[in-house]
């Protein structure tokens, strides 16, 4: 549906975006994940035309963004950044764009329901929250009953409430068939989100695969064995090709060996075990050491240098 | 890539009736000016305050025509319409130049322009659609001012200096009058497209208008006077003058074309720059 093809970025001598490829497919949740900097808004800017790419392509169903003749009828959109008119009604506001599209009164309405902000709707944009703000920018993605969404950071200012409500909202898009592409630097809000994951740092492809698949990659498996015969053990287990440390409590932990058949090792040798416990890396940490050596703005190196 | 390119053109919802319509575009547009209040207060308080100073400054002219030097006294006798469409111009001429700047910078400054270019995304339409309903809008209302400052001031000279709509040349200043604020919004708008930042493009236009424009008639020479008449707003005001003077380098509708040339080049640099630039 989404396609990017070697998609380049430059900005002065930064490269923004790098030889991306990657395709977003109808009928799921696809997370676009990166931390800050990594060139998740720029990519997203890309496919919706708004900058024009150095190098590669960037399509929807295999057309331009900018050769669309309705393009709000074929992919929604929320950017990142406000793009509303603060002296202009939420109601005006999406009237404007409807009607670049021919699209009527009575859509608008709808959208405005469908987001909850029927009671707010003739106000000044200006005075909105963050959250109503981006409510509003989801209306306008809404409006034109695209077959796509892009969604940038949707979550960005919603209380949980407003969470919950994008997410099961952008698994029903998906649900009806439609290819929704959200961006987040969070893992855990994609990990609960999202059926499949496209990871990016500074600007490269880190990973392209399914939720289920990055969390089984990433969080290495590791099993804390406490013992009193630590020493015996961790001998035993290292014969068998486990990797043993030492924690610091004089605990093993175990990588290469799952729990049960540590546990029936140390039971042939008679070895006695007080806790067996396996252990999963959080996705948050799994993320961050897949893209540590990615990351644009590393508040732990002021010595590198900073930006630029 | 263009092996792929057919399927969703031919069949997607999309593409199904051809283009969006230009028509869809203005109405559009329409709505964004409408919608803003700022701006629909602004060109009430133009009309009026432009008709308040027209009347208030003929008043002043006749009260103190006896101390008027006669050399001025005979240029209001040879152009009563230029006269009464001059003083109340300066005031509508500023507001113009401002709400111009404002309809298209205020979607730089607040981020709605990438809103428009989504659902836009080849761009010049939405230049094109949105200089075409800010003419038009302002070119009414230009009319309903130069013809409501001229009937009011008329009256206030008669005794001085008389002048009839039917006279040689006043219709055409009237008329003209409009279509020069409506360029000036052009000139305006198409500054504001360029230059992107409010208030740096107000800065600009109303300095170039106001300040430099007036300059240039220092400058000396046969060069001096040429780059002075064709300036934009001074070529432009050509139109508004009810007889040509000695010396004038441009008549009425020579002015206002080399006016329309140059918001032409500006809208066309606008334009350029609109489709090459990122958002």
């Amino acid at each position: 549906m989404i396609e990017a093809k070697n998609l380049t970025k430059r900005y002065g001598d930064k490269t923004a975006v790098n030889d991306l490829s990657f395709t977003v497919e109808p009928g799921r949740v696809t997370g676009f994940l990166g931390p800050n900097g990594a060139g998740k808004s720029t990519t997203m800017r890309l496919l919706l035309g708004l900058d024009r790419p150095d190098a590669g392509t960037a399509t929807v169903g295999g057309v331009p963004y900018r050769d669309l003749a309705r393009p709000l009828r074929v992919v929604g959109a929320l950017l990142e950044a406000r793009a509303v008119h603060t002296g202009r009604s939420a109601y005006d506001h999406l009237l404007c764009l409807a009607q670049t599209q021919g699209i009527g009164r009575r859509r608008v309405g709808e959208v405005i329901e469908q987001v909850g902000l029927a009671s707010v709707a003739r106000k000044r944009a200006g005075g909105f929250s963050l959250g109503m703000g981006q409510r509003l920018g989801i209306a306008a993605a809404l409006l034109g009953d695209p077959a796509a969404l892009v969604l940038d950071e949707p979550v960005n200012g919603l209380d949980p409430e407003g969470i919950l409500w994008i997410r099961n909202l952008m698994k029903s898009l998906a649900a009806e068939g439609r290819a929704v592409f959200v961006s987040s630097h969070l893992m855990n809000e994609m990990a609960v989100t999202a059926d499949h994951l496209i990871v990016i740092g500074r600007g490269r492809l880190v990973a392209d695969c399914s939720t289920e698949e990055f969390i089984e990659r990433s969080t290495e498996r590791s099993v804390l064995v406490r013992t009193p015969d630590g020493q015996l053990l961790a001998e035993l287990l290292e014969r068998q090709g486990a990797t043993v440390t030492r924690t610091d409590d004089g605990d093993l932990d175990v990588t290469g060996l799952q729990a049960p058949r540590i546990a029936e090792l140390a039971a042939a040798d008679g070895l006695v075990l007080h806790e067996l416990s396996t252990r999963r890396g959080s996705l948050e940490e799994a993320f961050m050491e897949l893209t540590k050596d990615a990351v644009e703005y590393d508040a732990g190196l002021p010595a590198a240098g900073g930006v630029k | 890539m263009s092996a792929a390119t057919a399927p969703l053109a031919a069949s997607g919802p999309a593409t199904g009736e051809g283009r969006q319509g230009f028509g869809h575009l203005m109405l559009s547009e329409w709505t964004k000016i409408r919608s803003v209040r700022s701006t629909v207060w602004s060109l009430a308080i133009l009309i009026v305050l432009t008709l308040v100073f027209t009347a208030l400054f003929m008043k002043m002219g006749i009260a103190n025509w006896d101390k008027t030097s006669p050399a001025q006294q005979a240029e209001m006798r040879l152009d009563p319409t230029g006269t009464i469409l001059g003083s109340g111009i300066l005031l509508s001429q500023l507001a113009v130049c401002v709400l111009g700047v404002m309809a298209i910078a205020s979607e730089y400054s607040t981020g709605m322009i990438r809103a428009s270019l989504l659902a836009v995304p080849r761009r010049v339409p939405v230049l094109a659609a949105k200089a075409t309903v800010f003419a038009l809008l302002v070119g009414a209302v230009g009319e309903v001012t130069a013809f409501g400052s001229f009937f009011l001031g008329a009256p206030i000279l008669h005794d001085k200096a008389p002048v009839a709509l039917g006279d040689p040349g006043v219709l055409r200043a009237v008329v003209g009058c409009g279509l020069y604020l409506a360029l000036l919004g052009l000139f305006a708008l198409a500054a504001g497209a360029v230059i992107r930042h409010t208030a740096a493009s107000i800065t600009a236009v109303v300095g170039f208008v106001l300040v430099i424009t007036p300059m240039t008639d220092l400058l000396p020479g046969s060069a001096g006077e040429h780059i002075h008449a064709w300036m934009p707003t001074q070529a432009g005001f050509m139109i508004t003058q009810q007889h040509a003077r000695a010396g004038d380098l441009l008549g009425p509708w020579q002015g206002l074309g080399v006016f329309a040339l140059w918001t032409a080049v500006l809208l066309a640099v606008a334009a350029v720059q609109l489709r090459r630039r990122d958002a």
